[in-house]
């Protein structure tokens, strides 16, 4: 345990810094370029950078690759590998808006690297009962996990700040739980998500000075499901995501489909007095920003607020599943 | 701001999961292919495809158990 004292906190360090020093320098030239989105809930509609991918995929690579240096293992290349490849999905989507099956179906794909790495153990654990082997469904259940943690988190992108702080707070309940049932390896391997989320939050709250866009949070979603595969913490996981598990459940059972968020109508309006308040229109969905206004308007920080008190209630009750995990009936 | 029915969903959706959970490794620790001599690979994926669609059952029934709570829960915030 002693001797991963000191990756762990180097990698933490590496992943954190990095962020925090190359995103002001990404700032910077995506303003050059023009590659800016209207903030259509700020006073005004300030144009805002997207995307913010790179920098967390520069913080993710330097940390993982420190943590190499230490531990050469094949859960490591396949962190990086699996990472890069839903970070290019991201960016191709970031540049020309495709359809809604697109991302699934090319995370889909990024995650049949996990197989042929064979990183992956086929027993699905369970708290209080234990676990059971499922050869053939666990294969099918990676190529699953993906997209689902990729676009989960994707899906919660909606507020300024909201998809970095969430996953801040997740992948930290995440780590913590991986500590708690002594996978230390894979724990230490966790780190960089937390903060690397932490780094590019504080450019990425209200008022964000930058967006992560698809790329940032196909990235940070697709790192959680690898992480919870390698690390055999799947239920663990998925409990930390309740929030944004909601989320798409309740506009997946209101749309009753699969489809491009920017194919669909805006579940908020902004009222004149730039709060948000949940629309009257019947045929918009029904999303968690929406339950959350159903209670009247809202600041952007607010809600944002609320969010991340939902976020961290599920993180303790994940964490209490952690520590039920090793408790056996 | 009252939200207590958000929270409340997902110490539902918790408690779902953990039962649900309890119930697949309950039902799953029951198969296994006997009539063979000796236990194979191919016995193996065999008890692997019945635990697959009970796993497969399991989870729709917890989706649908899952969506009448939240009709139940959200009601009155979705007419909203």
């Amino acid at each position: 345990m002693f001797e991963q004292i000191v990756p762990a906190i180097l990698v933490s360090i590496v992943a954190f810094f990095s962020v925090y020093i190359i995103t002001p320098f990404l700032i910077r030239a995506l303003e050059k370029r023009n590659l800016r989105v209207k903030d259509y809930h700020r006073k005004g509609g300030a144009m805002i950078p997207r995307p913010g991918g790179p920098s967390i995929l520069i913080g993710i690579i330097a940390s993982e690759l420190t943590l190499y240096a230490f531990f050469p293992t094949t859960a490591i290349i396949t962190i990086l590998i699996t990472t890069s490849l839903a970070f290019v999905v991201g960016m191709i989507d970031d540049r020309k808006a495709l359809g809604g099956w697109f991302k699934p179906l090319a995370l889909a794909a990024s995650a049949i690297s996990i197989i042929f790495l064979g990183a992956y153990d086929t027993n699905l654990t369970f708290p209080l009962f234990g676990s059971f082997k499922i050869p053939a469904l666990y294969l099918v259940l990676i190529i699953f996990i993906i997209p689902i943690t990729g676009n989960t988190i994707n899906s919660i992108d909606v507020l300024n700040g909201v998809v970095s702080g969430f996953m801040t707070i997740a992948s930290f309940s995440l780590s913590a739980s991986l500590f708690i049932i002594q996978n230390y390896e894979i724990a230490i391997a966790s780190l960089p998500l937390g903060f690397v989320s932490l780094a590019f939050y504080k450019y990425h709250k209200f008022p964000s000075k930058i967006f992560p866009g698809d790329s940032g949070a196909l990235t940070l979603g697709v790192m959680y499901g690898v992480i919870a595969i390698l690390g055999h913490v799947e239920i663990v996981a998925a409990i930390a995501l309740l929030p944004a598990v909601i989320n798409s459940f309740l506009f997946l059972s209101s749309v009753k489909r699969i489809v491009e968020h920017r194919q669909i109508k805006n579940p908020t309006t902004v009222t004149s007095d730039f709060k948000l308040m949940a629309t009257s229109d019947k045929d918009a969905p029904i999303t968690l920003l929406r339950l959350i206004l159903a209670t009247g308007p809202m600041t952007e920080k607010q809600i944002v607020f609320v969010i991340f008190k939902l976020t961290l209630f599920s993180a303790s009750l994940a964490i209490i599943t952690a520590f039920m995990m090793g408790i056996k009936i | 701001m009252k939200n207590y029915t958000i929270f409340s969903f997902i110490f539902v959706m918790w408690i779902l999961i953990i039962i649900g959970g309890g119930l697949l490794v309950a039902l799953t620790s029951m198969i296994s292919i006997q009539g063979y001599v000796t236990v194979g690979p191919l016995e193996l994926y065999y008890a692997s495809i019945a635990k697959a669609l009970i796993a497969i059952i399991l989870v729709i029934i917890w989706i649908y158990v899952l969506t009448k709570i939240k009709n139940w829960m959200f009601h009155k915030k979705i007419k909203n």
